[in-house]
């Protein structure tokens, strides 16, 4: 890949690193002409070491759980000046400082309106201080804080649903995106920038550290996701499913033996229909199936 | 122009003044009518400011943290549970040392549940990199938000400033305050040009994580910062005077009497009133009695309160906060003002009052001069109620 000037190589994220890659892309779908205000985490931390940073654009680091709320600070800043319609401002974290943590900044900045794409980068556990569970860890995965022992088969509930919550809101647009299909991530931030009002896209990032997958696996790994069923692709408008990429769904298995925090399920069949079920309810929830007669992305 | 107003609407009248582009606040009972104020002029096209409605106090904090990061004057207010529930974001704030004002009411902590006036508050948040001045009156209350942002947005400087107002006292009390015109008020105060900002034609990263390498030079720099302005205070508060005609010396301490004095009460905020009443009825009976109110908490004018103490024999603090399981806030600030020197008073004694909105009436302060003697008081709640004291075990 070629450098970027929105966002530089040299940074430490790991090999292999799926928000690297997924942060990269929504920058540089989003412009030069966009001010960034980024959680505390991983991303945060891999980029902007002091006395370095990766951003070519402004960018501003406060807290955990406030980025939301900091963005809407900005962009109320940027109304006062008139500068609001050529900026973009983009508000992004992890699945924790999202969906845990920043929950409640981050309801109440879709609630008030603000132009802001909140941008989550979902890989499953809070991986910064070492693969604990988050509320957007998946059913039965094997993390420090949800162990797989002789009680438990690892994360003893399924994903909190963070994109149907933000979509409950009636906000213009809400998309699931995937590292694994950067051109459909492309398309769908300068979708979301196109549009005035408040926008909410996660992607799925895969963590080789924490999922325990060889870095070379992170394309592979994210896309196995999809076409399971376990990470469905939608959109919604103003709160109405609007688009879903369909898939030839495979078994879940498939992605399961991929990864080292699944790897206690493989001989254990009974688990493995649980998360089967995980993911035809995905697929029979969203109309998943190639074959369905809906458009498709 | 003198004006009758509410505490509260004079302070929504002068953060007017100076005309913030970013307002947000949640509501939280005494600090409610600023903001309500505040709302109205934005609504009538009075302000010309974004008001944002926030989910919570961290976010009120987030939000002004992120406008003044994009180069914008900003206001907020808060008191009690919200100001602890902001904590991390007014660290935060000053961290990045970004010049924001916000009014503390203070108020009581819970629990018990409690609305009324201490200073619990905001003692609590003293080591947070922000400058804490202390309004005894409505018109103190009303310079010291012009002086405020004078101070934080000064190159200088750099930090933010919580201007405290007692709850209830201040904020729900009618007084006669000589508003600032506009027009005074556009000569002390220019519009804020910000060093630094987030700004697409020049972007630069703010927030950075700084490892043990660079951490504690952060922290150096606030700190000489903090040293620093106590000149700035002195410097600024002189051409308030000039500009507006009034009479403050340094806006680090009021000496009250103390010249000659035997015997001084330490104080701050609008306990202080209460406290000239009775120095002023003490010493029409020949009492050698005075008050040393102190303005500014942070930075703490040590060596400015060193000069006006040294020579007074005793000293009583009193402190309206409690540091639990220890000496009383203040009170630990003169001592250490003192410890080690060769002048000095002979006695400090210490005395907490008015917890969670107890009168301290003129009673209370008569009781503290009496109180304090040759015998060190190390330190003592004054106004217990003592049939309340009684203690009662279950079988």
């Amino acid at each position: 890949m070629e450098n970027s000037p929105l966002f530089k190589c040299g940074h430490t994220a790991c090999a292999g690193c799926g928000q690297a890659v997924a942060a990269r892309l929504v920058i540089e779908a989003s412009g030069a002409n966009t001010i960034i205000a980024n959680s505390t985490g991983c991303l945060e931390v891999f980029s902007t070491k002091y006395p370095e940073t990766a951003w070519g654009v402004p960018w501003i680091h406060s807290l955990f759980e406030n980025s939301a709320a900091v963005a809407s600070g900005i962009e109320a800043a940027l109304i006062y000046l008139g500068k609001k319609d050529t900026t973009n401002v983009i508000a992004q974290g992890g699945d924790g400082s999202t969906g845990d943590i920043g929950l409640q900044a981050i309801s109440g900045m879709l609630e008030r309106g603000h132009d802001i794409l909140y941008v989550c980068y979902d890989n499953e556990a809070y991986m910064n201080t070492g693969v604990q569970r988050s509320g957007l860890t998946p059913f039965d995965t094997n993390t420090t804080t949800s162990p797989a022992g002789g009680l438990s088969s690892g994360n003893l509930r399924p994903k909190k649903p963070v994109p149907e919550i933000c979509a409950a809101h009636g906000i213009p647009y809400v998309a699931t995106a995937s590292a694994g299909f950067p051109q459909d991530l492309t398309r769908k931030v300068k979708k979301a920038i196109s549009i005035k009002g408040p926008k909410y896209i996660q992607v799925h990032v895969p963590c080789p550290l924490g999922w325990r997958h060889e870095s070379n696996q992170m394309l592979p790994v994210a896309k196995m996701a999809v076409e399971t069923g376990l990470y469905p692709l939608f959109e919604y408008e103003f709160g109405v499913l609007s688009a879903r990429k369909q898939i030839a769904p495979k078994p879940v298995e498939e992605y399961l033996k991929m990864q080292g925090r699944f790897k206690h399920l493989l001989n254990n069949p009974t688990e493995i229909k649980k998360v089967q079920d995980v993911a035809d309810n995905n697929i029979k929830k969203y109309n998943l199936k190639l074959e369905a007669q809906a458009p498709g992305v | 122009m003198k004006e009758f107003l509410e505490g509260s609407h004079a302070i929504a009248e002068i953060v007017k003044s100076c005309q913030p582009g970013v307002i947000s606040a949640y509501p939280i009972t005494p600090q409610t009518h600023i903001v309500e104020d505040l709302a109205q002029m934005v609504s009538s096209g009075e302000l010309k400011s974004q008001f944002v409605n926030v989910e919570s106090e961290h976010s009120a904090a987030s939000v002004v943290l992120g406008g003044s990061a994009t180069g914008v004057r900003v206001y907020t207010a808060t008191s009690s549970q919200g100001l602890f529930y902001m904590q991390e974001v007014v660290f935060n704030i000053a961290g990045m040392r970004l010049p924001v004002v916000m009014t503390c009411a203070n108020r009581a902590i819970s629990a018990p549940i409690n609305i009324w006036n201490d200073q619990q508050d905001s003692i609590s948040l003293r080591d947070a990199g922000w400058f804490q001045i202390y309004a005894e009156d409505n018109q103190e209350a009303v310079d010291f938000h012009l002086i405020a942002y004078r101070l934080a947005e000064d190159k200088r400087v750099l930090l933010p400033v919580m201007v405290c107002m007692d709850g209830f006292i201040l904020t729900h009390g009618m007084e006669t305050v000589d508003m600032p015109e506009q027009d005074k008020v556009n000569k002390f105060l220019p519009s804020y040009k910000p060093l630094y900002k987030l700004d697409t034609a020049d972007p630069m990263s703010m927030g950075l994580l700084a490892d043990p390498d660079y951490y504690m030079e952060t922290r150096f720099a606030i700190q000489e910062t903090m040293r620093e302005s106590i000149g700035y205070l002195s410097e600024i508060s002189k051409e308030f005077n000039n500009v507006f005609g009034r009479d403050y010396k340094d806006l680090l301490v009021e000496e009250y009497q103390v010249k000659d004095a035997e015997k001084v009460i330490v104080a701050m905020g609008s306990v202080c009133g209460t406290i000239k009443e009775v120095v002023d009825e003490q010493r029409a009976k020949g009492k050698k009695v005075g008050l040393l109110r102190i303005i500014s908490y942070r930075p703490f004018p040590y060596a400015r309160i060193y000069e006006a103490l040294k020579d007074v024999p005793k000293v009583a603090v009193l402190d309206k906060s409690v540091s639990l399981g220890a000496y009383a806030p203040i009170a630990v600030e003169i001592k250490s003002t003192f410890f080690g020197k060769k002048k000095g008073p002979k006695v400090i004694s210490s005395f907490v009052g008015g917890l969670g909105g107890r009168d301290i009436t003129l009673e209370t302060i008569h009781e503290v001069f009496r109180r304090l003697t040759v015998k060190e008081v190390n330190f003592d709640f004054v106004d217990l109620k003592p049939e309340l004291l009684k203690e009662e075990y279950g079988e």
